[in-house]
């Protein structure tokens, strides 16, 4: 009933219009208030709400957002350019229709291709505030709009083999310049990127698929038009534009893990006391605007501060080891 | 002689360009999302620039025979200082907070901040004794000394290209450059 509300609120936003950060707060205390309303109408009703955001949900945060231009201005997109600025430009003529297809295979009952309408039926979308660090120690608040990842896994219905599940990134010189060779000759990375997460990871609450941030659609840079989001690992594992899920039995290896597999894991998980060989993790750089004083350092926090939702999932596992 | 005067006014002047512009564009928010980093790292790839310029006066001067860039030597180097202290003072300031024992950890458990510290405790001594007065005092043993312009070269891409997390395209070009100027003083030693 709330979520079906707050559907209709949130798709009543024209995707092409231009939201100041005033107007998106204000629509967001609109929403929160109807959420409270809602709340009200069925505690009367007698009914309760069973996914009713708690406070402990880690699905938002009181922190300051990061400004919509840093969110669209600053992006770790490879298949573009490693130039985090450059992306932004060189995605505006990348605007992913309704058609874009999802091959979703393996370990399933229901494999095929689902265009992204069709994954946009089966789910409904949402709006989730969530910390992003990033392995090289700079973070961001971020204003997602998109849908709980286990929705769709529900749908698509793993069977009991299923112990993981590989996302790829589409594979397109054309769209991805950045995919091909650079002035000498080298590969940036083995494309198509692929990351990985275990079954209880993808199934998490807290993971989720983003087809929007700040009230707009996916803006290419940010991964449209459908990116994943695990907010308490590094950003690295939050892959972009996917195009395959496969659900395996074994682990998959992901593309940074196979570039460099002493600096990144297939984990990945948020962690201030497990330094990257070159660089520490114990704090990382705040941005929260692009003015020159917009950046702040501050403690990180074990699992990106979602330790209460995530911790249990790796209980007596040696995470120095499975970084 | 007034050309020559002229043309030292145009290099100082170039040099100051894109510290200017860096400024400017911190200013009026034309850095990025993420302005201090984009400071930090223009600023120490001018340092690697003007050092690689100074650097390549002299192959320069012996293959044109153009003598009147060995004025600008000097100059170069000593921008290349200028561009490197205000790389370490951005890492100091915003990057280190300006607390001293991070300063330390990161200088002892990061291999590539500890190449950047040697190279800039290199480089202080050649700061030291580039003047004329210091140059006469110290005789045959000048040149010997800034011969350390080469490690410290080395050290600075070194720098470069160990905190660079995958794209090894741009590094590799300074990497050539100096390859090189280095491939030609070999040559020239040899030969001679």
């Amino acid at each position: 009933m709330k979520n079906r509300k707050l559907r209709s609120v949130l798709s009543s936003i024209k995707d092409n219009q231009v939201t100041t950060e005033n107007i998106f707060w204000g629509r967001r205390e609109f929403i929160k208030n109807l959420a409270v309303s809602s709340v009200g109408i069925s505690a009367l009703g007698g009914s309760l709400l069973n996914a009713a955001p708690t406070a402990n949900s880690g699905f938002t945060t009181v922190e300051p957002l990061s400004s919509e231009y840093v969110v669209t201005h600053h992006n770790n997109f490879y298949e573009f350019s490693t130039s985090k600025k450059k992306p932004a430009e060189m995605a505006k003529d990348f605007n992913p229709g309704k058609d874009w297809k999802v091959s979703i295979s393996g370990e399933i009952e229901k494999a095929g291709d689902y265009t992204l309408e069709d994954i946009l039926k089966k789910t409904s979308i949402e709006e989730r505030i969530y910390r992003l660090r990033c392995v090289e120690a700079w973070s961001m608040v971020v204003p997602w709009r998109g849908f709980q990842l286990s929705q769709l896994i529900n749908y698509v219905k793993p069977t009991s083999k299923a112990k993981f599940v590989e996302f790829k990134t589409l594979e397109s010189r054309s769209v991805f310049p950045g995919q091909n060779r650079g002035s000498l000759g080298f590969h940036v990375l083995p494309w198509p990127y692929k990351e990985g997460l275990r079954m209880d990871e993808a199934v998490n609450p807290l993971t989720f698929i983003a087809t929007g941030v700040y009230g707009k659609d996916l803006p290419g840079q940010n991964g449209a038009p459908l990116r994943l989001i695990v907010p308490w690992k590094y950003g690295f594992k939050s892959i972009k534009s996917i195009v395959s899920m496969r659900f395996l039995d074994h682990q998959p290896q992901n593309t940074w893990h196979k570039n460099a597999p002493r600096e990144y894991g297939f984990y990945a998980n948020v962690n201030p006391e497990v330094d990257h060989p070159r660089w520490s993790q114990a704090r990382e750089r705040r941005i929260t605007d692009e003015s020159f004083f917009g950046v702040k350092k501050i403690p990180t926090q074990m699992f990106n501060g979602y330790a209460e939702q995530v911790a249990h999932m790796y209980k007596g596992m040696d995470l120095v080891r499975n970084f | 002689m007034l050309s020559y005067k002229l043309s030292k006014v145009v290099a100082h002047i170039t040099c100051w360009v894109p510290l200017t512009y860096l400024i400017y564009a911190a200013y009026s928010r034309q850095l990025g999302a993420d302005p201090q980093e984009e400071m930090l790292h223009q600023l120490g790839l001018w340092t690697l620039i003007y050092l690689l310029i100074g650097l390549s006066i002299t192959p320069l001067n012996r293959i044109f025979k153009w003598s009147v860039l060995v004025k600008f030597r000097r100059m170069s180097g000593l921008y290349a200082f200028l561009y490197l202290i205000l790389h370490l003072t951005v890492f100091f300031i915003f990057y280190l907070e300006l607390n001293l024992v991070f300063l330390w950890d990161e200088i002892l458990e990061r291999p590539y901040i500890t190449v950047g510290m040697i190279a800039t405790l290199l480089l202080i001594p050649l700061v030291v004794t580039s003047t004329k007065k210091m140059q006469r005092r110290l005789g045959s043993n000048w040149k010997k000394l800034h011969k350390l312009v080469y490690p410290i070269a080395i050290l600075g891409i070194t720098h470069f290209i160990w905190q660079s997390k995958s794209d090894l395209n741009e590094p590799l070009l300074y990497l050539i450059w100096l390859t090189v100027l280095l491939g030609y003083r070999v040559n020239k030693a040899r030969t001679k």
